[in-house]
């Protein structure tokens, strides 16, 4: 019997939320939220999540990058999976694909907004490896 | 932009170095505010000037009627539309009225008669430049007017996609049946998604209520009106939504207080902020309407209740367009951003004066302040 992971969702969007925990919760995770950069910073125990979904735009235009660095800080193990409206929105395009941009970025995979389930669930078995 | 650049286009040398010398370097200053700095460029002929014009930058050209190349009527043709740009001033010995006749409809700005004095050369110029400076102050305004135009289109893109994405959101798990088959499961999907176009049905209608009192256009009929009366009316409107959530709203007036006002306007004044005391009050909270004159014959409506309340750094962005606090207080209340700003430029339409007072978690309250006698105030936006 494999152990239900824990994803930590962080995103400012409430409706985001809501969609994103329905998806993760059809496909067997448990889910704890956060819906800013500080209280995700709260919620690293009991459980510790396994893997954690950051938006890129919260507070600040960069608040993703930052709390990623944190998040890394303490959890050097759990991969990230940056989402963000960005590209939509600003035409800014970046992506952690190059040696380069994976240095600054310290995601380790990248979704654009709108996200979809299978997208999902298969970005997070990748960096579960499961 | 401090810079003024004439050009001297005269085949007489004494000609060109007098300009020069009473105009090259000169500081001019307007309305204490503003200054120019002159630089003077030369040319001797019609060729030589009409390259600098083309290649240049000048703002002022002082053009001598005749040359040996060409007259002064075909450089201004040769110029084409940058000639609509220049200030051009005809320096002449003879100006008969065909030739000032016509070289005005092809764009010249003055004469300066041959011989002048170094102060009717300072005079035209001054003259000239005062234009430019005015012309200049214009574009910017222009420019800055579009670009907060621009500013406010691309935010209002924004607003408007979000509920969009947060709906189609919704209809896509739906559509995949993330939940399975029972409706049941899926009716917070429904809530969440009837109220964002809620909310956009409210920025859509703010949104023409902000374009009607900013084309002025529409017909403002200022009568005298018993706010009370319209106040009573406001509360009536907003106590159902009141009820739901047992708050109690309660008026304090004299039985009739009469002001100058459109009543569409006068409308939106009280209902944006009485609904609003309401929409961020805690269930079971209160909102106090008060209305009275002050001793300066001022017209003054306050509206307080015991909501959610604000911090100061958030009270500061709070008339600004679209500036919605989100924070977790605020994330179930319906509100388009524009609400305030709308308020804010009410308010100033009738000569007064908005302002809040609020504390965290205690409560907000909103004070207008208008003259009662908008008489004055009645000649349009």
């Amino acid at each position: 019997m494999q152990q239900v992971k824990t994803v930590l969702l962080v995103d400012d969007d409430h409706d985001f939320r809501i969609q994103q925990r329905a998806m993760l919760e059809a496909l067997k995770y448990n889910v704890v939220e956060a819906e800013n950069a500080a209280a995700a910073l709260g919620k690293l125990e009991n459980p510790t999540p396994d893997i954690a979904i950051v938006d890129l735009m919260m507070e600040e235009h960069d608040t993703g990058f930052t709390l990623c660095h944190n998040l890394k800080k303490r959890l050097p193990n759990m991969p990230i999976i940056m989402v963000t409206g960005v590209a939509a929105e600003t035409g800014v395009a970046f992506n952690v694909k190059t040696r380069e941009e994976h240095r600054w970025i310290k995601a380790d995979a990248l979704l654009e907004k709108p996200v979809r389930a299978e997208q999902l669930q298969q970005e997070i078995k990748k960096l579960l490896k499961v | 932009m401090n810079q003024l650049q004439v050009l001297v286009i005269d085949d007489e040398p004494g000609m060109r170095m007098g300009v020069e010398r009473t105009l090259d370097g000169q500081r001019l200053e307007f309305w204490g505010t503003d200054i120019l700095d002159v630089a003077v460029e030369t040319a001797g002929t019609g060729a030589e000037g009409v390259d600098k014009i083309l290649n240049g930058k000048i703002d002022i050209l002082f053009l001598d009627y005749k040359l040996p190349d060409m007259n002064g009527l075909e450089i201004i043709e040769k110029l084409g539309e940058r000639a609509k740009e220049l200030i051009i001033i005809m320096i002449t010995a003879y100006a008969s009225i065909e030739v000032a006749i016509e070289a005005t409809r092809k764009g010249a700005y003055d004469f300066l008669p041959k011989p002048f004095t170094p102060n009717e050369l300072r005079t035209v110029t001054r003259k000239a430049a005062e234009r430019i400076l005015l012309a200049r102050k214009n574009l910017q305004l222009a420019q800055e007017k579009k670009q907060v135009r621009f500013e406010f289109i691309r935010v209002l893109g924004h607003e408007l996609k979000a509920p969009l994405g947060a709906v189609e959101g919704y209809l896509d798990l739906m559509k995949t049946k993330t939940l399975g088959d029972n409706l049941d499961s899926y009716m917070q999907f429904i809530e969440r998604s009837s109220l964002r176009l809620q909310q956009m049905r409210k920025l859509i209608v703010d949104l023409l209520d902000m374009t009607k009192i900013e084309s002025g256009k529409r017909d403002r009929k200022l009568v005298p009106i018993n706010l009370r009366a319209a106040a009573e009316n406001a509360i009536e409107l907003a106590t159902p939504a009141a009820n739901a959530r047992k708050i109690s709203i309660s008026l304090e007036s004299p039985a009739e207080i009469m002001l100058m006002a459109d009543s569409g306007e006068l409308d939106m004044i009280l209902n944006n902020l009485i609904s609003n005391a309401v929409k961020y009050n805690r269930d079971e909270g209160q909102v106090f309407v008060r209305l009275l004159q002050s001793a300066e014959q001022n017209i003054v409506i306050q509206v307080a209740d015991t909501g959610i309340g604000m911090s100061a750094e958030e009270q500061q962005k709070l008339f600004k367009e679209f500036s919605r606090i989100k924070n977790a207080k605020t994330a179930n209340i319906l509100g388009s951003g524009l609400g305030l700003s709308i308020l804010k430029r009410l308010a100033e339409m009738y000569n007064g004066n908005i302002s809040v007072e609020s504390e965290p978690d205690k409560g907000t309250t909103f004070t207008l302040e208008i003259p009662a006698d908008q008489q004055q105030a009645e000649t349009p936006v």
